[in-house]
């Protein structure tokens, strides 16, 4: 078992540019099912990806791919044509709101956006849109989700994962990598590794995947990254203290980060002593997170978590 | 990004929100040229000579070369002695102000260089009050936020008496509505012209706020003026960096003289880079891990010398340029390279530092920590090279080493 993606998914891309090409080339290497593409300017024709599959030599799975995509003008002629049931989004920043309002108009029930640099009014617009819809967002400004062997959504290095037990959601990137790297080294695994990216206005936040990990019985146990600047790590404290029942290890990024200043990502900033990692460390500890020091300790965190649990 | 006081008010007049006519002044002959036409104007023989610099705090702030100059003066001068007496003063004030270090609260001691003069018409006020529009995380809709006790710290009184601020949310959809805009007036204890002032005012606000992208709009204070006018007496504007493809005029607002000199190089160079104090340098890709990897430093004992963010596809062009910022800064005793190469390649990583390296020198211990793709390739280049690469097992192992050489 896993969460909002696996061997159902069908995905469609949005944006099959360099960087959307170059990705869908990796997912299918992977073993993603992608479906087909939404690209206004190649619509009618295909695209053709094929090589050597992150497979070769395991038992059952294919060696090679040879996968010939078609592209399409539009979500909605993409979805009747294919049955498409998730999309990625890597469409630019100034038009990447507009692809994932005409996702959600297509009655996407899954749209993960990968796009960085997307205007904040432009996402509050999109919030507004999926108010009453029945389309999850996840992102944007995230590596996407991904399903070890089954399903793998976004820009994440497929083979730094493994199937497993533990739930990942974060907010950034590359300590998501650090998390999982390291569960696989611990040999625990992951059922499903999900970005919610950096931005101030996100789609999917920590309490819902926290939701959807307590549910899923395949996952023992989760590992929750968060960084200084909004509330969203105090919201899943207050969530976690009310409803989860299983052991949750986490690490917050930014203690060091000076106030008023952007870290890169537009959601890390700490304004008006708001939002900062001791604030969201105490609420995290306070309800039985076990948490990580420094992020090399991320794995041993949810180790011990785990063992907590069972005492 | 920010600008100035004085543009931050072009926009607003712009777009039909009353503030004073004022002039803006790069010389003190400009500065002094600017009193007679303002007091002509307005009536009032008050002017009053502004700082323009993105800091706040101006009022109370001092020159540090003229200890007995405010930020921000009041010419009372014209009153009895005429314009004359009035532009001798600005002239006075313009010399003392123009090229001095202002420090104020929000500057740091080191202070900052005031370049360009707002010369404003006095006005005469009835209250201060205060306003703002910004992003409320928690339910990704804006708020106006406002509050009668203005012209003061306003996180004082957020932090003292919460239930004198006013918080209205803003619906994106349709903006804000009058109702909406009648009773923070009625709260604000506006009546009369006042309230009919204020409601214009703040949808004028709200919508310029979202028109323009701006991630901060700031009025302290928002003054009522003895005839029932409502007015920005100060104005502060941020805007969203991601938006400003379609608002060309405001990015050419952008003062690069406020700005960082090796933050503006690593910007252009499409690098995420923040100066620090500390004297470890890093390179890092990926926002929260840059973070992580400033933390790990100041776990171990270590003070960090910037933020580095490279990205998730930067090139061995871009890691070269990354090292010489960082190479640049005197306080570095030492660069701690971490990198967890998804897409980034950690071969890329490795052929940049070693072409950096080559070209601008190292003084400094170098530990690098590879990561993820092609880790074996990086490593197996940065070996070659022959460079004085100290390598790094993990995170941790990376800061302590670095540490350790560093001393």
């Amino acid at each position: 078992m896993s969460v909002l993606v696996g061997k159902h998914t069908r995905v469609l891309i949005q944006g099959l540019g360099r960087t959307g090409s170059f990705h869908t080339d990796k997912a299918i290497a992977f073993g993603t099912g992608m479906v087909g593409a939404v690209h206004p300017s190649k619509a009618g024709t295909t695209a053709r990806f094929n090589g050597a599959t992150d497979h070769s030599g395991v038992p059952g799975r294919a060696d090679t791919y040879d996968v010939e995509l078609p592209i399409f003008r539009s979500v909605g002629e993409a979805v009747s044509a294919t049955g498409a049931n998730a999309s990625v989004v890597y469409v630019p920043p100034p038009f990447a709101a507009d692809a994932i309002m005409e996702a959600a108009t297509a009655g996407v029930p899954l749209v993960v956006c990968i796009t960085e640099g997307i205007p904040v009014a432009d996402m509050v617009v999109v919030k507004r849109f999926l108010e009453g819809r029945q389309t999850r967002l996840v992102g944007p400004n995230c590596p996407g989700v991904i399903t070890p062997a089954e399903c793998k959504i976004g820009i994440m290095p497929g083979y730094i994962h493994q199937p497993g037990r533990i739930g990942v959601v974060s907010r950034s990137g590359t300590l998501t990598y650090e998390a999982v790297h390291q569960l696989t080294q611990a040999g625990l695994g992951q059922t499903t590794a999900i970005g919610i990216g950096g931005d101030p206005v996100n789609g999917t936040n920590f309490v819902d995947c926290l939701d959807l990990f307590n549910d899923d019985p395949a996952t023992d146990g989760v590992i929750m990254i968060g960084e200084i600047g909004g509330t969203a790590e105090e919201d899943a404290a207050e969530w976690i203290s009310a409803h989860m029942t299983k052991p949750v290890a986490g690490f917050i990024a930014g203690t060091t980060a000076p106030p008023g200043k952007r870290m890169g990502h537009a959601g890390a900033i700490i304004s008006g002593g708001k939002g900062t990692a001791a604030a969201k460390i105490a609420a995290l500890t306070g309800v039985g997170v076990t948490m990580a020091q420094t992020p090399t300790d991320m794995g041993s965190a949810m180790v011990q978590a785990l063992g907590a649990s069972h005492s | 990004m920010k600008v100035h006081e004085y543009q931050a008010k072009e926009l607003m007049a712009a777009r039909g929100i009353a503030v004073p006519n004022g002039q803006v002044a790069m010389t003190v002959d400009e500065a002094v040229a600017a009193v007679r036409p303002l007091i002509e104007q307005s009536g009032n023989p008050v002017v009053v000579v502004k700082s323009q610099i993105h800091a706040g705090g101006r009022g109370k702030g001092r020159f540090r070369e003229h200890p007995d100059v405010g930020g921000v003066s009041v010419v009372t001068d014209g009153i009895e002695g005429g314009p004359e007496a009035a532009e001798e003063r600005v002239r006075e004030l313009a010399d003392a102000m123009l090229g001095s270090t202002l420090v104020t609260v929000q500057t740091g001691p080191e202070g900052k260089t005031v370049n360009r003069l707002y010369i404003e018409q006095g006005i005469s006020i009835e209250r201060e009050l205060y306003v703002s529009v910004v992003l409320d995380r928690a339910t990704s809709h804006n708020v106006v936020m406002a509050s009668a006790e203005g012209g003061t710290e306003i996180e004082v009184v957020a932090e003292e008496t919460p239930e004198k601020i006013l918080r209205t949310e803003i619906d994106p959809a349709f903006g804000l509505l009058d109702f909406q805009a009648a009773d923070l007036a009625a709260g604000l204890g506006l009546s009369g012209d006042a309230a009919r002032n204020g409601v214009r005012f703040l949808q004028a606000l709200t919508q310029a706020a979202v028109d323009l992208d701006s991630d901060l709009v700031e009025i302290n204070p928002l003054v009522v003026t003895t005839d029932g006018g409502v007015m920005a007496l100060d104005g502060k504007m941020s805007f969203d960096p991601n938006a400003l493809f379609r608002h060309p005029n405001i990015a050419a607002l952008q003062d690069v003289t406020e700005e960082d000199a090796a933050e503006l190089e690593a910007s252009a160079a499409g690098l995420s880079f923040i100066k620090l104090d500390g004297e470890i340098g890093c390179m890092v890709n990926g926002a929260g891990l840059a973070m992580a990897t400033m933390d790990i430093i100041k776990y171990v004992g270590g003070d960090p010398a910037n933020f580095l963010d490279v990205g998730g596809g930067a090139d061995a062009e871009q890691i070269a340029t990354a090292f010489t910022i960082i190479t640049k800064d005197p306080n570095v005793k030492g660069i701690f390279v971490n990198i967890f190469g998804g897409i980034m390649r950690c071969d890329t990583i490795a052929t940049g530092i070693v072409s950096a390296v080559t070209e601008v020198g190292l003084e400094v211990p170098l530990v690098v920590r590879l990561e993820g793709t092609n880790v074996e390739l990086g490593k197996q280049i940065l070996d070659e090279s022959e460079l004085a690469v100290v390598s790094a097992s993990d995170m941790k192992d990376g800061a302590e080493k670095i540490l350790e050489l560093a001393k």
